[in-house]
């Protein structure tokens, strides 16, 4: 194809780095620099990368802010909580319902609100003289109308500025109501550098206001939960449907597809299953101080993958039970992921993509491109911290700045009723020994091939300068990104709320995401791009009949 | 069903908007600058709005959203974004280069009260926007009005770089208001139809309606011109289109530059385009050419031809008040019956328009605007009183889809559809092409419908 022919010559990553800043006043080059990273193997370990720092003034970043982390990614799966947005009307209407996020509230008797959109759309009287009455007005008036079991408040910009007490009213209404419990979020979008800080503000609160809240009995013989997957294009069912025909309960999903009465009950489980380690990992090490629930990092992302994790939550188990039904499952479900592969692989193979996204994607989606023989041209995260790129290990050596310090780290202690370690020192430390890896993640970088490219926080101008010099075939990224990548003729796929389709998790997203990924990179519409008169602008005609 | 807790019963709220039928200024500041040439909208508060007018506008148009931000953290909420705005306006110029930026102001950036011409007086002593290049720009507090009102100051905001050089350039203002790009190409392409020159701004076709070549322009070929905004002062008048959009700029360059003004409805249906093309014609001293009549009459013909499937057929909308004022005119021109009329932007004037419109119907018509008015109460007035059609935006499908009632797509954001961006709804064409629309989804209706006994080839 026309448009393919200037591909894969060899380049330099050093050129291609320097390019990218060459066009940047100084002070941005500087610390634009430091967020660019050429992978190479080191003696001393993984690369540094500087990463979770502000976004420059003026520089078109893909990041939204920390409300958009807090009630958009984290709580805006949760069906039957109403969540009010305190604040002008914009923010609640933005985030409203624009996450693929799928939830199954088809049984009887069900409550749904994410349909539904709640704000106390504050006035320029609100503004002026605080907004705490039309916010507890509105708490009366939700609860009225719905007598939902819980309602959780949001805060926007303005609202940390006028100094609005959001958790005195939270605290008062909760107490007033009796049977509804109300809890507040400081999410205003300027903490913090990104979405990321809205993770920790909602989870934080989830697990102060929510967690540990219902000590009924959960049934199951082996009882996980889910950490940090959020149900996209029903990614979350896909995992369900496996881990269900496996004979693992997953009591609590944090938070896609999720119930208030998940949250409260997900103590019970007995193993916590990380996907997304950005969005969560301190909330695992909490359960796990608090209930002595251990946590391991999986990853259902890819069919390779999700074999991999399902073999390590049997292994932790230890019952041979459980091990042989994994083992029947992968088999019964690989043949029809592998028939797949091979059909599409020689169409993908030696194909070339690029991953920004997140938090976890840019690394987990790798997997599945290198199932049909692409490779990872260059990635980065849009908010993650600098242990998603280099590993836990780093944890220890990040420094608390201005932003991060506006972040609240919950202290935890073990419950003293309820603090049940799972396993004993003895297995723990037998199963580490035997190379079982707990709470651990080596991050992005690891995983990438030497000279590969990776950026954090990549902005508009230098996603249209790689995809101009490497010529990727496909591009991933999120919606503010989709077309000004495809109207240079590169196909894009959305990889925070899939443009449409999914699930792309599990065994049968696997399949899903090879077919969706064959017809992106094939797609007969990237040959049209030149009319006929553009390839041959000759003007002389032929006459056959003459 | 998707919206289960809605009950029929309606109770009073002063304080909880459900299901906004509005949203905030801002993104309508961003939707007015992307229709000015060469220009990238910055918006000065917290990454966060940006992110989200960018997105929104793009899963609309379908097409890349450029705009910058001042990517605010604590330290700029508490001691004011100056230092963000002076940096964020060197680097947009050096690393995006656009020919003018157009700053519009956020909730945050409105409460700390910076001051957008004091800091871009600054920016420009400090050699940072480069000659012959500008930035406009719009105070747009989202706690005031809507996304409609933020439309409008940024227009405004257009308005006030008009420069008169005194000798006056023959053309017409047009201000168009919030319709989308295909409609934009309509207006011009009437205006031209008709001999008269206009100036369209904001005027975002061949911005927004772009085509795909295997390039990547920031900045796309269409977009009314600096130098045509600055010639704006010159023009002999302006026909604002809309009260709420588009009259507030119009005002504006009558009584500071001496430009005589108009304020007409949306041309939306019949008879708004009627007065359109008669206010245009009348104002340059052109007569009307035989192919507008000609198109006005194919409008009259659908609509004879079609009446049956019209008549007193009963409407729920929402939307924004100057198309709604426009298309409920319209509808009653129909012989259809708008019912319940909802938009979350306030303004007495609205309801007293749509009951004025309304009047002489057998029904007395709901309507209601600003806070609390939003799609939450459509619902419950639909649930109260039902109807064999709803025009509005994306988020109408939910009810829709519960109440199973017949659903035109019309306004903003439409998020899971294509078509607005290239084809029209304004002027005659665009009638005919609304009436097509509506036409489809009742007779799919009808045939779904019909028993096996009754179902019939020809309608
Ligand atoms: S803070 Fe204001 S400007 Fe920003 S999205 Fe919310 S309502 Fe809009
Ligand atoms: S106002 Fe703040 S909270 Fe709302 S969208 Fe903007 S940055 Fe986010």
């Amino acid at each position: 194809m026309a448009t393919k022919t200037k591909k894969m010559v060899q380049w330099n990553p050093t050129d291609i780095k320097e390019d990218m800043l060459k066009k940047y006043p100084p002070k941005v080059a500087r610390k634009r620099a430091k967020q660019i990273l050429i992978n190479e193997a080191q003696e001393s370990g993984t690369p540094e990368i500087t990463a979770n720092v502000r976004t420059i003034p003026g520089i078109i970043t893909m990041r939204g802010c920390t409300y958009a982390g807090c009630k958009g990614v984290i709580l805006g799966p949760t069906r039957d909580i109403v969540n009010i947005t305190h604040g002008p009307i914009g923010c609640g209407f933005y985030s409203w319902l624009t996450r693929r996020n799928q939830t199954d509230a088809s049984g009887e008797g069900d409550e749904n609100y994410m349909p539904y959109c709640f704000s106390t759309d504050m006035e320029d009287k609100d503004i002026i003289f605080g907004g705490e009455k039309k916010l507890e007005a509105a708490i009366q008036e939700a609860y009225d109308l719905f007598h939902p079991k819980s309602i959780a408040v949001f805060a926007t910009c303005p609202v940390g500025l006028i100094g609005d007490d959001i958790h005195a009213v939270a605290k008062k209404m909760k107490d007033k109501l009796g049977d509804c419990n109300v809890f507040a979020f400081s999410c205003e979008g300027y903490k913090g550098v990104s979405q990321s800080a809205g993770h920790h503000i909602a989870n934080n609160q989830i697990f102060r206001h929510v967690v540990g809240e219902n000590d009924e009995p959960k049934e199951g013989k082996y009882k996980i939960n889910l950490l940090g997957e959020y149900n996209i294009g029903g990614d979350g069912f896909e995992i369900d449907r496996i881990l269900n025909k496996c004979g693992i309960t997953n009591l609590a999903t944090f938070s896609g597809n999720s119930t208030y009465d998940q949250f409260a009950s997900c103590h019970q489980a007995d193993l916590n299953a990380v996907m997304c380690h950005r969005s969560i990992n301190y909330v695992a090490d909490m359960l796990e101080t608090k209930f002595g629930i251990p946590w391991v990092k999986v990853n259902f992302i890819g069919a390779e993958s999700t074999a991999k994790s399902l073999r390590k939550i049997a292994r932790y188990f230890g019952d041979k039970e459980l091990v042989d039904r994994v083992e029947e499952v992968i088999a019964e479900e690989m043949p029809a992921v592998v028939a797949v592969r091979e059909d599409v692989l020689p169409r993908t193979t030696g194909k070339t993509a690029m991953l920004f996204v997140g938090g976890s994607r840019a690394h987990h989606y790798q997997d599945l491109f290198g199932e049909m023989g692409m490779k990872t041209l260059s990635a980065g995260y849009e908010f993650a911290h600098r242990d998603d790129y280099e590993g836990r290990h780093v944890l220890p050596n990040l420094k608390v700045d201005a932003d991060s310090r506006n972040i609240e780290e919950i202290e935890v202690e073990a419950d003293p009723e309820r603090f049940n370690p799972r396993k004993s020192e003895a297995e723990l430390k037998a199963l580490e020994e035997d190379g079982y890896e707990f709470k651990e993640y080596d991050g992005i970088i690891p995983d990438m091939e030497n000279g590969s490219l990776v950026i954090d926080d990549l902005n508009q101008y230098e996603a249209e300068k790689l995809v101009e010099m490497l010529k990727p075939d496909i591009f991933c990224a999120g919606i503010k990104e989709k077309f000004s990548i495809q109207k240079l003729g590169v196909p894009m796929k959305q990889l925070h709320s899939y443009d449409s389709g999914g699930p792309y998790a599990g065994f049968r997203g696997a399949v899903n995401f090879y077919r969706e990924i064959d017809r992106l990179v094939n797609s007969r519409v990237w040959g049209y791009l030149k009319a006929p008169w553009q390839e041959n602008p000759e003007l002389s005609a032929t006459y056959v009949w003459e | 069903m998707l919206l289960r807790h809605t009950p029929t019963e309606i109770a009073d709220r002063s304080a909880l908007t459900i299901n906004p039928a509005k949203t905030c200024q801002p993104i309508g500041a961003m939707y007015a600058a992307l229709g000015v040439h060469g220009c990238l909208p910055h918006s000065h508060g917290s990454q966060g709005c940006c992110a989200y007018h960018r997105s929104t506008l793009t899963r609309h148009y379908k097409e890349p959203i450029s705009a910058g931000t001042s990517s605010f953290t604590e330290g700029a909420s508490v001691f004011g974004g100056q230092a963000n705005l002076l940096q964020a306006i060197n680097n947009i110029f050096t690393v995006y280069e656009p020919e003018v930026i157009a700053v519009h102001t956020t909730c945050l950036s409105e409460t700390i009260g910076d001051d957008l011409p004091q800091i871009t007086d600054k920016a420009r002593k400090q050699g940072s926007i480069p000659d012959g290049k500008d930035v406009i720009y719009a105070n747009t507090p989202s706690y005031v009005g809507s996304h409609v009102t933020g439309f409008a100051n940024m227009v405004k905001g257009m308005a006030q770089v008009a420069a008169p050089t005194g000798v006056k350039n023959g053309k017409v203002n047009v201000i168009p208001g919030w319709v989308e790009p295909a409609d934009m190409e309509e207006i011009k392409r009437l205006a031209a139809l008709a001999g008269v020159e206009i100036i369209l701004f904001p005027d975002t076709s061949g911005v927004l309606n772009g085509p795909m070549s295997g390039h990547y322009h920031m900045y796309p070929e269409g977009g009314v011109t600096m130098d045509e905004l600055r010639s704006t002062g010159d023009s002999i008048g302006t026909l604002a289109l809309g009260e709420w959009c588009s009259a507030d700029a119009a005002r504006y360059l009558d009584s500071t530059h001496k430009v005589p003004c108009r304020v007409l409805d949306m041309p939306f249906g019949l008879q708004a385009t009627d007065r359109f093309v008669d206010a245009l014609r009348t104002l340059a001293g052109r007569s009307v050419p035989d192919e507008i009549t000609n198109e006005r009459g194919q409008l009259v013909d659908m609509i004879s031809d079609m009446h049956q499937y019209f008549y007193q057929k009963k409407v729920a909308l929402v939307g924004d008040p100057d198309q709604l004022i426009a298309m409920t005119e319209f509808l009653v021109s129909l012989d259809m019956w708008p019912v319940h009329v909802v938009t979350g932007t306030p303004g007495k004037k609205f309801e007293e328009r749509i009951r004025e419109l309304t009047a002489d119907l057998p029904y007395e018509v709901n309507v209601k605007a600003g806070s609390e008015s939003d799609m939450f109460l459509l619902h419950q007035w639909i649930k109260n009183g039902s109807v064999d059609l709803i025009m509005g935006n994306t988020y109408c499908k939910y009810i829709a889809r519960d109440e199973d009632i017949p659903y035109v797509r019309w306004g903003f954001p439409i998020l899971d559809r294509v078509g607005h961006q290239y084809f029209p709804t304004v002027g005659y064409k665009g009638g005919l092409r609304l009436l097509e629309k509506i036409l489809n989804v009742l007779l799919d209706r009808t045939d779904r419908d019909a028993p096996e006994q009754s179902f019939e080839l020809v309608l």
